[in-house]
């Protein structure tokens, strides 16, 4: 092995720029994948991450009813915090949230809205809740998202009727002022959402002491069952976005794949032309005491080292350009809201050893398959003929 | 420790022995038989050489001998091993302890260079690297290459390029060479050279050569001369000298 990888050098700076033009293209794919898969992973780690400071927490418990995706379910999702959850409120561990459907009418229009309690001194989620302060103002203070705040064409200063159907059914209205619009990159804490101070929305729905969401700060703290609500850890709370990069993953990876392929057929290429050209060499190793499968090995080695120039090259520029990358972020060129899905505008990748490491192998290994695969033809030569450099 | 060598020049054995060697290769529907029925013996340090005309069955006899190729049937004996029954492994072993090969267009490594050419058989009989360099310069003193070992094949002349496939099949003292039509590529006074360097090889070191040519330049060099004809030996002369 030791001889094969000496001899596989030798004749690859031998054969100058054809071993480099396969080294730059290969490298391309190290260099792409490990950028691709590490925005991904950035962009796993920020979502999560930025769900867990704005709306998740380290986990929550809804109201058994509760189906975010449900609006007929809001009106009926609430029940009195459990007494067990108290200390943990006092103490800014937990934070409940009362959640109703109701309506907007900004400039006249009218809006379909998510109306969400909160108490304005947690600490626990990033939402500015402290400017819910109602001593300010006549109106209800109301907070809301750079999206909803886009849709609803209001900003700070702005008033608007809001208008809600208390515990009995009976609507009722009034005036929200908004105090705060803040800027987050997880849709489902912003969009359509308004947030207004928890014992206001308790009063307004006559639900005093009730709420739908129980937002706890302790991922790892064993959670107990609680009758009537519904323990939602944070795995099940980010799943969505697991579903999602799984997806995002599964297109990326049709990218990898023709990157590697149109790789590969430069090396299979390279490969069947060695062959082809060097029979003679062929015959000549085996006359000096090789065995046709130690050439296949030799040819083999020498297909995969390609790869091992790739990798050199493909950190030689690819390693600032990374590096680079993790440091500034790649921002989105378009505004990363309109998405829909939980993204940041500016994605900042990350590259772990062991994204690194299976990229290496995963080229390598690739490398060495479709080296070895036209290599075998070597095994069916005849060396006497091939001694004599006749096509085969 | 005795090598097989060893054993052989003791014994008075026989380096080479053919017995009724028949070589044939399919063609078209039929059969084209190339060898038919040599019975050949070869003594260590002998300097012969297989004489014929293009078709004879020269070459083919030098690979069977080379183990690059089988007999059809009949025996091939090389230093005592049965070129028939070898295994790939066997016969690569054969050829790379004890055998050396020159052939008409050299053959060399072309991105190696001359010193990396003629190591190579050493690197495959795993010599460590003290003595493999001062295998490789004793060999290129042989052929006068000494000056020239950092050069590329394409950087020589055809006689040079000869010379260094000289160094290389004699670097790792083998107890055979065999030379396929070594001077077809090269012009009078070359191959005198050549020729030269090969027969003080044979007479220094004992090694047996084993020439196919039809050159008369080698046949004036020889010291047997073995005519083959259609796949038959016609004449086996042995000089004085």
């Amino acid at each position: 092995m030791k001889l094969a990888i000496k001899l596989a050098f030798r004749n690859l700076m031998g054969a100058g720029l054809r071993t480099w033009l396969n080294a730059i293209v290969l490298s391309f794919s190290f260099v792409v994948i490990i950028w691709m898969k590490g925005i991904m992973a950035g962009w796993d780690h920020q979502s999560k991450n930025d769900m867990a400071r704005w709306e998740i927490g380290g986990g929550q418990y809804w109201q058994e009813k509760y189906d975010p995706y449900d609006p007929f379910t809001w009106r009926e999702s609430h029940a009195p915090i459990p007494v067990r959850f108290k200390d943990e409120i006092r103490s800014g561990d937990m934070v409940p949230v009362l959640v109703t459907q109701g309506s907007i009418y900004p400039q006249g229009r009218i809006q379909s809205i998510k109306i969400k309690g909160i108490d304005p001194d947690q600490k626990l989620l990033l939402l500015p809740t402290q400017k819910l302060d109602t001593t300010m103002t006549d109106a209800i203070p109301a907070v809301i998202g750079s999206i909803t705040s886009r849709d609803l064409k209001m900003g700070v200063g702005d008033r608007a009727t809001l208008q809600w159907r208390d515990a009995n059914g009976t609507f009722d209205a009034s005036d929200v002022l908004i105090t705060g619009v803040f800027k987050v990159s997880v849709p489902s804490a912003d969009q359509g959402q308004i947030y207004i101070p928890l014992a206001k929305l308790q009063s307004m729905l006559g639900l005093p002491g009730e709420a739908t969401i129980l937002t706890y700060r302790d991922s790892k703290q064993l959670r107990p069952d609680v009758t009537g609500w519904i323990n939602k850890p944070v795995k099940v709370l980010t799943a969505s976005i697991d579903e999602m990069l799984k997806m995002k993953s599964t297109g990326q990876s049709i990218l990898y794949f023709i990157l590697l392929l149109l790789a590969m057929l430069a090396i299979f290429d390279t490969q069947v032309l060695s062959i082809f050209r060097r029979q003679k060499e062929i015959g000549t190793y085996i006359a000096l005491g090789y065995t046709r499968k130690e050439v296949v090995g030799l040819f083999t080695v020498e297909g995969t080292m390609h790869s091992v120039f790739a990798a050199l090259l493909g950190a030689a520029y690819g390693l600032p350009l990374l590096l680079y990358q993790a440091k500034h972020g790649w921002t989105l060129p378009i505004d990363a809201s309109q998405f829909g899905v939980a993204i940041a505008q500016t994605l900042y990748p990350v590259y772990s050893a062991g994204l690194v490491v299976a990229t290496v192998m995963l080229v390598m290994l690739t490398t060495a398959l479709v080296s070895y695969l036209p290599s075998r033809r070597i095994a069916k030569m005849n060396p006497t003929e091939a001694l004599r450099g006749r096509i085969q | 420790m005795f090598s097989i060598t060893n054993i052989i020049a003791m014994e008075n054995l026989p380096v080479i022995k053919t017995e009724k060697l028949i070589k044939s290769f399919p063609m078209g529907k039929g059969q084209f038989t190339a060898l038919k029925g040599i019975d050949l013996t070869f003594s260590q340090g002998e300097f012969a050489g297989l004489i014929g005309p293009s078709g004879s069955g020269k070459t083919t006899l030098l690979n069977i001998i080379g183990s690059l190729d089988t007999p059809t049937s009949g025996d091939v004996m090389v230093l005592e091993r049965h070129i028939g029954h070898l295994s790939a492994k066997e016969s690569a072993m054969l050829r790379k302890q004890s055998l050396g090969f020159i052939f008409q267009s050299y053959n060399l490594l072309a991105v190696h260079t001359v010193y990396e050419n003629v190591e190579f058989p050493l690197l495959l009989l795993k010599y460590g690297a003290l003595e493999r360099r001062r295998m490789v310069m004793d060999a290129l003193e042989w052929v006068g290459l000494t000056d020239k070992q950092k050069s590329k094949p394409p950087q020589l002349s055809g006689g040079e390029c000869q010379r260094v496939a000289i160094a290389r099949a004699m670097v790792k003292r083998p107890s055979v060479v065999l030379a396929d039509e070594p001077t077809a590529n090269l012009d009078a006074d070359n191959s005198h050279n050549i020729l030269r360097t090969m027969e003080k090889l044979n007479r220094e070191l004992n090694t047996t050569f084993l020439f196919a040519t039809h050159d008369d330049k080698v046949k004036s060099y020889l010291r047997r001369k073995i005519y083959l004809v259609d796949g038959l030996v016609v004449n086996d002369e042995i000089s004085a000298n």
